[in-house]
């Protein structure tokens, strides 16, 4: 802490001594402030950093060290409660399992979005604004209301406890948005390319596939990112939706009964084990692709 | 013939997502609205209407009031706070390196800042609570505890206390959200023209200043946004409070919120119609708040 305040006041005369551009003679900037506002940053930045870093340094403590001294570092380097977390928790299960729904679902949103997004947004037929609206009306609702029905719906079909019932129930409910920003989207690509293809023969799924999906790469981009996040993340649909059958859970509802079962069978190590494996994944790709995650989420919530 | 061809090809297009869409998001719905008037539990193969009285019980059912008032307080404080914070660090990270050369310019070390601040964003809820739940450990094992019994202070029951319980869930829901906002803010700040900015240091304003006069009114549609997105996460809280307080609430109801309820309700109670008219409560609640505040917030646009 106390370097980055030195830092600041060291860079900044170099910061005050203003070029030509203006002929004021320097105002006089506090260099407290400054110090203060690096201060500030860095605090938010340990909240951060700190509680991620103790996890995964408990990861490789005994249980007696993790009910001592919150603070001490673990006294040897213990890899056995990763290996418990992976194969006796389940980890690696629970990753498999949430590695197939989202991948199937991620794709299934991507591909059922655009077509209709597509549709709507470049084709004028009887009730385009009525299905326009039909699933953009779907963001107003909380999910929580249908909760109960959702759960019968399912049921019916015989889906319950399976990943195809929980893929199918991801993309439905992610086609709002999706259908809502891509078909924003589409509006906005030139009409020209695609009546060239017309006039070249094209046909029109032909015309989707190959010039229109590529023109829309960027918008593409920003929400699949979008919808792997949300769907990686969702704890609500498959805890009511995969109830019983363990072996199917995703990460999320491992993690939460890891939790619970960490208190009565006393493995506290293979539970931030758990917590490590299940937050170091997310931070490799989040640092390789912060750039388009950070413009994904953001394009996402200003549309 | 070829109005024959597009027509069959906005049909094929719209099939399977009509299908699945009308399937599993909007029957559901409408049935919860139906099923909201009946005293449903899962089992019965009939409807059997009651009228209102779903309604009428919940409005003299104190956990409902608990609940209510739980999100009462988390929608005046998550988006206040967050949107504070978030406005200062983003001001900070774009402009708070003053004017040098071309421009205004952020921070040292402000890419650093951004990537931090934004990754619990990027975390799931259920492992976020999780680990929080190691970190507010009421002993001397939890990191924040642990702090405290070093500097001989007690320990302190953050999840144990009933009027602190809330409080330490709410900090957990500004830490995870606070990054995502920070980005937010800050994209709508790059899109201000930098000329304001120096124009206005030419006049000598200082940082206060240039923040007040001119980033603040400049990004009201930005903060609106964000406004509504963290009043309309007041209203969840599920995965987060589900973890860290149990199905109950606890301490004794302290936290409990209407989806921890509604989800109890249908699924551990098995009173699907009750837990429906909870749900049609809180579709309300939420449609209330996002009106109401795009209507009040409303007002002429500032043209760049």
């Amino acid at each position: 802490m106390a370097s980055t305040s030195s830092d600041t006041a060291t860079s900044r005369p170099a910061g005050m001594s203003r070029p030509a551009t203006t002929p004021r003679p320097a105002r006089p900037r506090p260099g407290v402030l400054g110090g203060l506002s690096h201060l500030a940053l860095f605090i938010w930045a340990l909240l951060i950093i700190l509680p991620l870093l103790w996890t995964f340094l408990a990861s490789f403590k005994s249980n007696t060290e993790i009910f001592g001294d919150a603070l001490q570092l673990p006294g040897q380097l213990r890899l056995d409660a990763w290996g418990r977390a992976w194969d006796k928790a389940h980890v690696g299960q629970y990753m498999l399992n949430t590695v197939i729904v989202v991948f199937f679902s991620t794709l299934g949103t991507m591909l059922f979005g655009s077509m209709a997004a597509y549709v709507l947004a470049r084709y004028q037929f009887f009730g385009n604004r009525v299905i326009y609206y039909f699933f953009v009306a779907g963001m107003a609702f909380p999910i929580f209301l249908a909760l109960g029905p959702l759960f019968f719906v399912v049921l019916q079909f015989g889906l319950l406890n399976s990943h195809i019932g929980l893929v199918l129930v991801y993309i439905a409910y992610s086609l709002p948005f999706t259908v809502f920003f891509l078909a924003a989207f589409f509006r906005t690509l030139p009409d020209t390319v695609a009546e060239a293809a017309a006039i070249d023969g094209a046909s029109h799924t032909r015309t989707f596939f190959q010039i229109m999906l590529p023109m829309a790469k960027p918008g593409l981009i920003s929400i699949t990112i979008f919808n792997v996040l949300g769907q990686w993340n969702q704890y609500l649909l498959p805890l009511v939706l995969l109830t019983d059958d363990k072996d199917k859970w995703v990460i999320t509802q491992g993690i939460a009964d890891i939790s619970t079962i960490a208190g009565y069978e006393a493995d506290w190590p293979s539970l931030f084990a758990a917590l490590s494996m299940a937050i170091i994944p997310v931070m490799i790709v989040y640092i390789i692709f912060q750039r388009q995650i950070q413009s994904g989420l953001g394009a996402g919530a200003l549309k | 013939m070829e109005r024959l061809r597009k027509y069959g090809f906005v049909a094929a297009f719209l099939a399977v997502p009509v299908a699945l869409y009308s399937v599993f998001v909007i029957s559901p719905y409408i049935q919860a609205f139906q099923i909201s008037l009946t005293d449903w539990n899962g089992y019965k193969s009939r409807l059997h209407y009651i009228g209102l009285d779903n309604f009428t019980r919940l409005f003299g059912d104190e956990v409902f009031w608990r609940a209510l008032r739980n999100h009462g307080i988390l929608l005046l404080v998550l988006p206040l706070v967050t949107v504070v914070i978030a406005l200062f660090f983003a001001f900070l990270l774009n402009l708070g390196g003053g004017t040098r050369g071309a421009g205004m310019k952020g921070i040292w070390g402000s890419r650093f800042y951004r990537v931090v601040f934004f990754f619990p964003q990027v975390l799931a809820v259920a492992v976020v609570g999780v680990l929080f739940k190691a970190v507010y450990r009421p002993d001397e094992s939890g990191v924040i505890n642990g702090a405290l019994v070093k500097l001989g202070l007690d320990p302190v029951g953050w999840l144990v206390e009933p009027n602190l319980a809330l409080w330490a869930i709410l900090a957990v829901m500004i830490w995870q959200a606070v990054g995502f906002y920070v980005v937010l803010f800050s994209a709508g700040m790059a899109a201000i023209p930098k000329d304001y900015f120096e124009a206005a240091a030419l006049d000598g304003a200082g940082r206060a200043r240039l923040f007040f006069s001119i980033t603040l009114p400049l990004l009201r549609d930005t903060i609106q946004v964000g406004w509504v997105y963290l009043g309309i996460a007041a209203f969840d809280g599920f995965a987060l409070i589900l973890v860290l307080a149990g199905d109950k609430g606890e301490p004794d109801g302290a936290t409990t919120v209407l989806p921890v309820e509604i989800w109890k309700t249908a699924f551990t109670y098995s009173k699907v119609g009750y837990a429906s008219a909870m749900g049609v409560v809180l579709f309300f609640l939420t449609v209330t708040f996002a009106v109401l505040t795009l209507r009040t917030t409303r007002r002429e646009r500032i043209e760049l």
